[in-house]
């Protein structure tokens, strides 16, 4: 192998890597979403009706609400899609986001076994659940990674009146990850755990869980979205970003909201127009 | 035929070779000349190895001087030698020589032809294509000197080419080699084998311990030695 | 991909969602394997040949980063390639490009590490016949390295195996994003989240076939060069 043809080797075989990415560049953007939007299937089910009307590849990376917001912090997003206002706002008073839209709403469902340890099963009051949670010591498991779950959670447990930080003991089970983790844990520990509707729907491996508590007004799952801030980072997409937001909020966008269902059952509640969301 | 090379004479002036405390040569004073096969023999351990190759430039003497041709630090382009197992390249038989003549510089055009040859040379014509490193010790022994030979060289240096093979090989061999040395190029050769020596040398060097006991033409050795050690290694016995 | 068939069931209709992934993860970890060897088997070989001050002090750091931890390796190259790090104006974060870097910076020290030994011990056998031929370090190190040649695909499969198998690096810094950079090994962590074992449980024996499928093909041209050369 002479240098020559050695060095002609490497080249080939980097541009041919970087080729391929430079032409998908084209029009694409990266939201940086929930793993809720993800796993319950939405994005699955509108973002093919926005690519098919504007020609942009919507690139959703999922992942907790705190990793989302810190995702576009850094620039590495477009667009951020989330749900925890008191984070989106705080995320645009540091001058990152541009203008937060409310897009939809979804509701949180408390899950638990079917044995019921707690004895809540079947109330519409989530803080009385949760104070019997404790009082009982059943197990619960919580997301504990900084996600709009996990920070509904914990604003839920604040409600209660009990400092979970303080008060917790070998019962509540803080796992940091996802959703789906978490139901996968509480599944297989027949413990409690608190999801968000969407996720609990499409959500297969049950064994012996059910829905213990919902219906109460607490447990409303606000979705907020924002483009991120072209003036911190110049590489923002913004008029792609602004086209997806436009539509979402849009009376077609919202419509393809509506209409995902999951076995005749519909997840999310669009509310652009709903402007105190 | 060859004319003479700047190779030869190589002198060997004073020359101490020593790896740490140990002295393997000292003082060697040698001439190697054109001419007939120089056999160098003498018990295991006396420096014949060593010997070889520093006058293949393998190893540079720790006092002393060597020269070829009269000059100093020579590359040895002109120079080949065939090790006593010699290392096969993971390569058909035929590559293995095409590749010690790319080594060489030898002209790509010249490659097929000169391959050919040197396989008819040492009788592995029908076995070009086999894989090197699955011929027999006899066979690998005659390709390495096809190797050697493939670098056209002045001066061919044999380490123990038949300390390993039976005595159709080794006859093989030495047949080789004195078609070589007809050739003109020089064939200097390190044994132990006694009967060897006898049927190939003109000039005999004996050492022991490092350093030269005797040297002489190859009857006067044989039938007349002058040095102790020299009368208790053809006898046979042990020299310690 | 729909999730309630099974990924047999997938794989025997051809479901393009499923061999796109397929493709992807082949694209991205063979590519890793192209690029570790271009830089791992020079490395190797110059290490193996030349001596230099702290050369052994090279040799153990090129053993010890073979078991570099792959999230680790994902964080550091997400570091970098974020737009807020130093290689950001690139754009190449949530990309297979930046997939395929992580994993060449995985594999190379497994590439570089193996060579450097098969050339070493190769060297050893050889010092003195290429030493008397008169060869320069290129002349050296070529004829080494193709000699070599079997132990280094060997080297090269390792490499492959650690590349395809991981997952740690490339969901740090691809995203996991459908379509783009989901593979196979990402792909099974995010059905296994989502609680369809099924499909993940399918997913992987297929990912396993792809692994024994290469290994097969490798170990018979091996063979067969084996044969040739001895």
């Amino acid at each position: 192998m002479k240098m020559l043809s050695r060095r002609m080797l490497i080249a080939i075989a980097a541009s041919a890597v970087f080729a391929g990415h430079a032409s998908a560049q084209e029009k694409s953007i990266v939201v940086a979403s929930t793993t809720s939007t993800q796993d319950s299937g939405l994005f699955g089910h509108i973002l093919p009706m926005f690519k098919a009307k504007t020609g942009i590849d919507v690139k959703v990376v999922a992942q907790g609400t705190g990793q989302a917001l810190d995702t576009a912090r850094r620039g590495d997003a477009d667009v951020v899609f989330v749900h925890a206002k008191p984070a989106e706002e705080k995320f645009l008073a540091e001058g990152f986001g541009v203008k937060r839209y409310p897009v939809m709403y979804n509701d949180f469902v408390l899950i638990g076994p079917k044995a019921d340890p707690a004895g809540i099963k079947g109330s519409k009051d989530i803080v009385a659940a949760l104070g019997a949670i404790k009082a009982k010591g059943a197990d619960f498991i919580s997301r504990g990674d900084k996600s709009g779950t996990h920070q509904a959670e914990l604003n839920l447990w604040k409600v209660a009146g009990i400092d979970i930080g303080k008060d917790k003991g070998p019962w509540y089970k803080e796992i940091g990850q996802g959703m789906g983790a978490a139901l996968n844990t509480a599944s297989a520990s027949n413990a409690y755990v608190l999801a968000d509707r969407g996720t609990w729907l499409s959500f297969k491996n049950r064994g012996d869980l059910v829905i213990a508590v919902e219906g109460d007004k607490r447990l409303f799952n606000q979705y907020g979205v924002m483009l991120v801030n072209p003036e911190k980072h110049p590489s923002v997409k913004k008029d792609l970003g602004q086209q997806l937001i436009d539509w979402l909020v849009s009376s077609e966008g919202q419509k393809a909201i509506a209409d995902y269902k999951i076995n005749g059952e519909q997840l999310f509640y669009p509310n652009a127009n709903d402007s105190g969301a | 035929m060859r004319a003479p090379s700047s190779e030869l004479p190589i002198v060997f002036d004073g020359v101490t070779v020593t790896a740490g405390a140990v002295t393997i040569l000292e003082d060697i004073a040698l001439t190697l000349a054109p001419g007939a096969p120089t056999v160098l023999i003498g018990p295991n351990g006396s420096g014949k190895s060593t010997l070889l190759r520093v006058a293949m430039g393998l190893l540079a003497p720790s006092r002393g001087r060597i020269t070829w041709g009269g000059l100093e630090n020579v590359p040895p382009l002109r120079r080949a030698i065939v090790f006593q197992r010699p290392a096969m390249l993971r390569r058909s038989a035929a590559a293995n020589i095409r590749f010690a003549l790319r080594a060489a510089g030898i002209p790509r055009a010249e490659h097929a032809r000169r391959t050919s040859e040197l396989l008819e040379l040492v009788g592995l014509g029908s076995l070009a294509d086999r894989a090197a490193r699955r011929l027999s010790g006899g066979e690998q022994q005659r390709l390495a000197l096809a190797r050697a030979l493939a670098r056209d060289p002045a001066v061919l240096f044999l380490d123990e080419p038949t300390a390993s093979l039976d005595p159709t090989a080794t006859k093989a061999v030495e047949d080789i080699i004195r078609t070589v040395s007809e050739r003109n190029i020089k064939v200097v050769m390190a044994t132990h084998d006694l009967g060897e020596a006898r049927r190939l040398a003109g000039d005999v060097v004996m050492l022991h311990r490092g350093r030269i006991v005797e040297t002489a033409a190859a009857a006067s050795f044989f039938d007349r030695p002058q040095t102790a050690e020299a009368r208790t290694f053809l006898a046979g016995e042990l020299l310690v | 991909m729909p999730s309630d068939t099974t990924a047999l069931q997938l794989v025997l209709s051809g479901d393009p969602a499923l061999f796109a992934i397929v493709r992807l993860s082949l694209y991205v970890s063979l590519s890793a394997v192209v690029l570790a060897a271009l830089i791992g088997i020079p490395l190797g070989a110059l290490v193996a040949l030349t001596k230099f001050p702290g050369r052994q002090g090279v040799i153990v750091l090129l053993n010890a980063l073979m078991g570099l931890p792959p999230v680790v390796v994902g964080l550091a190259v997400y570091l970098a390639l974020s737009r807020s790090g130093p290689l950001g104006a690139f754009g190449l974060l949530f990309t297979a490009p930046a997939m395929i870097i992580a994993q060449t910076v995985l594999v190379t020290p497994i590439i570089a590490a193996l060579t450097r030994q098969t050339i070493e011990d190769l060297w050893i056998e050889y010092r003195d016949e290429l030493t008397a031929m008169n060869l320069g370090p290129l002349g050296r190190v070529t004829a080494l390295i193709w000699d070599a040649r079997f132990s280094l695909v060997t080297a090269l499969l390792a490499g492959f195996g650690r590349a395809a198998a991981e997952v740690g690096a490339i969901i740090i810094v691809g995203g996991n994003i459908e379509g783009f950079t989901r593979t196979m090994t990402t792909a099974i962590a995010l059905e296994t989240s989502k609680g369809d074992l099924p499909l993940a449980v399918g997913l992987g024996l297929v990912l396993i076939a792809i692994v024994i499928a290469v290994n097969a093909l490798a170990w018979t041209a091996r063979r067969a060069g084996e044969r040739l050369a001895g």
